[in-house]
This record gives structure tokens, C-alpha cells and sequence, in this order.
């Protein structure tokens, strides 16, 4: 791989920035591999990245059917954390994060990471005996989740002004917050992917899941056909529809998750505001737009818009304590699509196919990219599932012992 | 913003509906005898095509009405269902 470095960066720029060279290859796809993956965001390239880099398998394939990181990895917020209710939950995005956290370094790649700490207004006693069993939670796993007084919340916050419908009575403060580019992610995983071997293949969607003697065997291609007899989806959005192609019924359902950004301005907000009264999240991102979203959208879709309705009710949490913003103008609006379980926890798991393994349903799967693509690769390399993600695997909606991690969302 | 087809009310913003989900499930006659999958299935697993949906909608802060109606979910357009006989056809 061509290492980035300050004498590089010095050494190009004396040429005018025109000799650096292509980040990764376009190859045709090979009629075989040992492993293809099918989608090219995160997900998708991280298991890749982790196939070649921790199993040494490198005669990999990533389809996408557009662009890398075009779909779901461009159309969440970039926000990293780990406040959840349940161990296997806590410990699923705590590894997460540990692993953000050294990525940008791994992958030589600049994935912007950046600390911004999250703070959540607590309107009601409800709202205070929640976060608190939370801290509770976490402070088990090692992870700060700290509770603020209105006087010190006053003192981080001093800009805020205090709701006439639903006072503020205190706020949970998560100081491990962070952010990062998400276009940076997947091309930092595939500029790291492609140099040991792998090839990324654009373009080229799969249509149809091919099965010989009771395990998968090939993907049918708008590009022909792929043989493989390990086959891994790492698809967001489109999960059910992909493995209906495998003759799998996936316990997901396709929501829209709406953000929506102003126009920029200077710095205002350091970090991260969550009302949770209206289930609302907004922040100020690098470039100086307020970012904003809050909960799905009232019904499932795979339209990639979303309704009005939910904008205004964002706004309205945001201007409920920050009414300064009343005059700021929207710039984009865009919703990305989650593929949402029922208890609202990922599916990273083999499945009644042999070969054919998935890594689902993150409902906002952006902050468990790089540890889910990690056990992904682990589990299509060695074929059986980490201790980690057993809790995760298809068989606990029969079990009945599910993650229930709904309402503990900042957005819902 | 979907504008949705009310039996009683007629035509009416989305606001004052809930979406309530599939409509072509109906619950086993005898759960007991079910295996753990089949329940599963009837529990957790939704239709989510990506085409023509069948769902059921309630006109909450409206009218109080249950009823259906098929909605495309990449173009959100909505066809109303008739409520009796071919609404049981579909669902056999």
C-alpha cells in the first residue's frame, strides 16, 4: 500500500498534487472466490479488511451495487456511542468503539475521528430514573455515563434556555461520544482492503443467491455469475430483500431514519444535544451545519425521502431549548434506511443456509461498523460465532430471548 | 406526506393516522400447537416487500376507524382495499 505521510503529502504537493496514485483497483470480477461479500459499505468492506487482515484470506470479493459507501453508510449522522441498557448491548459497542478508536491509524487513513461528547436533557422524574439505571449499566462496563445538575449543566451549556412546557430537571452526560466521516470510513476500508488483495467490485448488483447440495455456492451478478461457497450479506436497508433471494424471511422491517442540516455558521454547539422529551438529536458538524434528526418515520418504507411531519417535530424539541436557532435555514434533507428488528439490535449470525452468513439490522448500524464487520469476518473464517455475538445471532426471535434495546436510542 | 383514504372521513393528512402494520397476518387458530419457528414467524417476521403492501391503518385523531389499504413503499402510492369480500380473498 502507498503510505501516507507528511513527506508524501510535502512530496506530492511540490508536483502539484498530480502524481498520487489511484487508491484502489476497478478489477473485473473473477469467475470465483473464497468469500464474497455482498454490499460495499462499512459493513461490507470492513469484513473484507478483516478477513484479509486478521484470517489472511485474501481471494475476496465486495459487490456494491452502486458506489462504496453510497447507501446507508452516507446517510446516518456519524455519531459513535455506547449508551445502552443491556450487557450485550454495552459490550458490543464499547469493543466498538475501542476499535474506532484505532482505525484511522490501522488503516493509515484519516477517518476524522473526533471526541464531541453527548449531552441529554432530562424533562420528567421518568426521564432522570432512566438514565440513571443506564449510568448504572454502564458504569459496570467501565463506560462514563455522568449525571449533571442544572448548575453544571448550565455551566458546559450556559446558552440554553430552560423549556416552559417540560422544565429541564437534569441531564445524563456521555463524555466518549464521538464522530467521524463516514466517507473517510469506507474508503480508508477499501483503499486498506484492496492493497491486501481484495477486490472491490462497483457496480454490480446481485439478483440472485445460487444454492447447490443445501449450501450457498454462487451469486448471480449483473455482471454474471460468482461463484463462492462462503457468501456473507452485509446490507442495510435492503436486508429481507436480499436474503429473500437465499429463500431466508429476515425479522426486519424497512424504516426510514430522517437527518436534515441548516445552512453553516460559526461554531456554537460543542456537543452532541439530545431532548429526550422529543426523542430529537442536533449538533454542529465540522463544517458548521446544524445537524439534526429524530425518531423513524411513522411507517415502513424503502423510500429514500421521508415525511414533513417528522421534521417539525425535530425542530420544535431543538427550539424548545434553543430558540436561537428559530431563524437558521435547512439546507439538505435525506433519510436512510434501517432495517429494524424488534427488539432494535443487530443480527450478526449465520442462517438456515449453510455458507450463507449476515450482518444485519444495526437500526443505526454506522457506530457498530467496525467490531460488527470484525465478527463477521470471524465468523465467515472460522465458521462458528464469537462469544460476543452469540447474544446477536437469528436464533434468539425463537428463543424468545431477545436484546430489547427500543427506546434507549437517542432517536427514539 | 401521504393523504390517506378514510372509509368514513374520506381523504385525510397522515397526521391523524397510526400505522398499525401488516394486514395479512392472521393470528394461529391454536398457538399451542405451534413450534417455536412458526411462532416466531407469526410474531417477528413482517411481510416487508418492496412493492404493494398490505397494512392496516387506524384514523386515531380522526374518526376512531380501523381499516386497510395497499401502499407502495417506494412510491407511497395508496389504493384502498374493499373491506369485506375481496379483502378476505386476498388474505387466504
Amino acid at each position: 500500500m502507498h503510505r501516507y505521510s507528511l513527506s508524501r503529502l510535502i512530496r506530492n504537493a511540490l508536483s502539484g498534487h498530480t502524481q498520487w496514485p489511484q487508491v484502489w483497483r476497478t478489477p473485473d470480477p473473477k469467475p470465483a472466490y473464497d468469500v464474497v461479500i455482498i454490499g460495499g459499505g462499512g459493513h461490507g468492506l470492513g469484513a473484507a479488511y478483516y478477513l484479509a487482515s486478521e484470517h489472511g484470506i485474501t481471494n475476496v470479493a465486495v459487490l456494491e451495487k452502486s458506489w462504496i459507501g453510497s447507501g446507508n453508510t452516507a446517510r446516518n449522522t456519524m455519531t459513535i456511542r455506547d449508551n445502552y441498557l443491556h450487557a450485550p448491548s454495552v459490550r458490543l459497542h464499547r469493543e466498538s468503539m475501542k476499535l474506532w478508536r484505532g482505525l484511522g491509524r490501522a488503516l493509515n487513513f484519516n477517518i476524522m475521528l473526533h471526541e464531541r461528547g453527548m449531552i441529554t436533557f432530562l424533562q420528567s422524574d421518568a426521564q432522570v430514573a432512566h438514565a440513571t439505571r443506564m449510568a448504572a449499566t454502564m458504569a459496570v462496563f467501565g463506560s462514563p455515563y455522568i449525571l449533571l445538575s442544572l448548575r453544571e449543566l448550565r455551566r458546559r451549556v450556559p446558552h440554553y434556555v430552560d423549556s416552559v412546557r417540560m422544565p429541564v430537571q437534569a441531564a445524563i452526560y456521555h463524555p466518549k461520544v464521538a464522530m467521524a466521516r463516514h466517507d473517510a470510513l469506507a474508503w480508508g476500508l477499501a483503499r486498506a482492503a484492496d492493497a491486501r488483495g481484495v477486490d472491490i467490485i462497483q457496480n454490480c448488483e446481485v439478483t440472485g443467491i445460487v444454492q447447490e447440495n443445501g449450501r450457498v455456492a454462487a451469486v448471480e451478478t449483473t455482471r454474471g455469475l460468482i461463484r463462492a461457497n462462503k457468501i456473507g450479506m452485509a446490507v442495510a436497508g435492503h436486508g429481507s430483500v436480499v436474503a429473500r433471494m437465499a429463500g431466508i424471511k429476515l425479522p426486519v422491517e424497512t424504516w426510514p431514519l430522517q437527518a436534515f442540516v441548516s445552512t453553516p455558521m460559526k461554531p456554537v454547539l460543542n456537543e452532541i444535544f439530545v431532548v429526550a422529551a422529543y426523542f430529537n438529536y442536533f449538533m454542529q458538524s465540522d463544517k458548521g451545519e446544524l445537524v439534526a434528526g429524530g425518531v423513524t418515520d411513522p411507517y415502513p418504507s424503502y423510500a429514500q425521502r421521508g415525511t414533513p411531519a417528522i421534521v417539525e417535530d425535530v425542530v420544535s424539541g431543538m427550539l424548545d431549548v434553543f430558540p436561537m436557532f428559530a431563524r437558521v435555514k435547512l439546507m439538505r434533507q435525506w433519510a436512510g434506511m434501517l432495517d429494524i428488528t424488534y427488539d432494535n439490535s443487530p443480527i450478526i449470525s449465520q442462517t438456515s443456509l449453510p455458507g450463507f452468513t449476515i450482518d444485519v439490522a444495526g437500526s443505526g448500524g454506522w457506530k457498530t461498523t467496525p467490531i460488527a464487520a470484525r465478527m463477521h469476518a470471524d465468523l465467515i473464517a472460522r465458521g462458528r460465532p464469537d462469544p460476543l455475538i452469540v447474544p446477536f445471532g437469528l436464533h434468539r426471535f425463537a428463543t424468545g430471548r431477545l436484546i430489547r434495546e427500543g427506546g434507549v436510542d437517542a432517536s427514539r | 406526506m401521504l393523504v390517506l383514504p378514510c372509509p368514513w372521513c374520506g381523504p385525510r393528512n397522515e397526521d391523524e393516522f397510526h400505522n398499525a402494520g401488516d394486514a395479512h397476518k392472521q393470528r394461529p387458530f391454536d398457538p399451542e400447537r405451534l413450534t417455536d419457528a412458526e411462532w416466531c414467524d407469526y410474531l417477528y417476521v413482517p411481510a416487508n416487500p418492496k412493492g404493494w403492501l398490505l397494512e392496516r391503518w387506524w384514523h386515531v385523531a380522526g374518526c376512531q376507524r380501523w381499516f386497510s389499504l395497499e401502499r407502495h413503499t417506494v412510491t407511497h402510492e395508496v389504493r384502498p382495499v374493499p373491506e369485506n369480500k375481496a379483502f378476505r380473498e386476498k388474505q387466504q
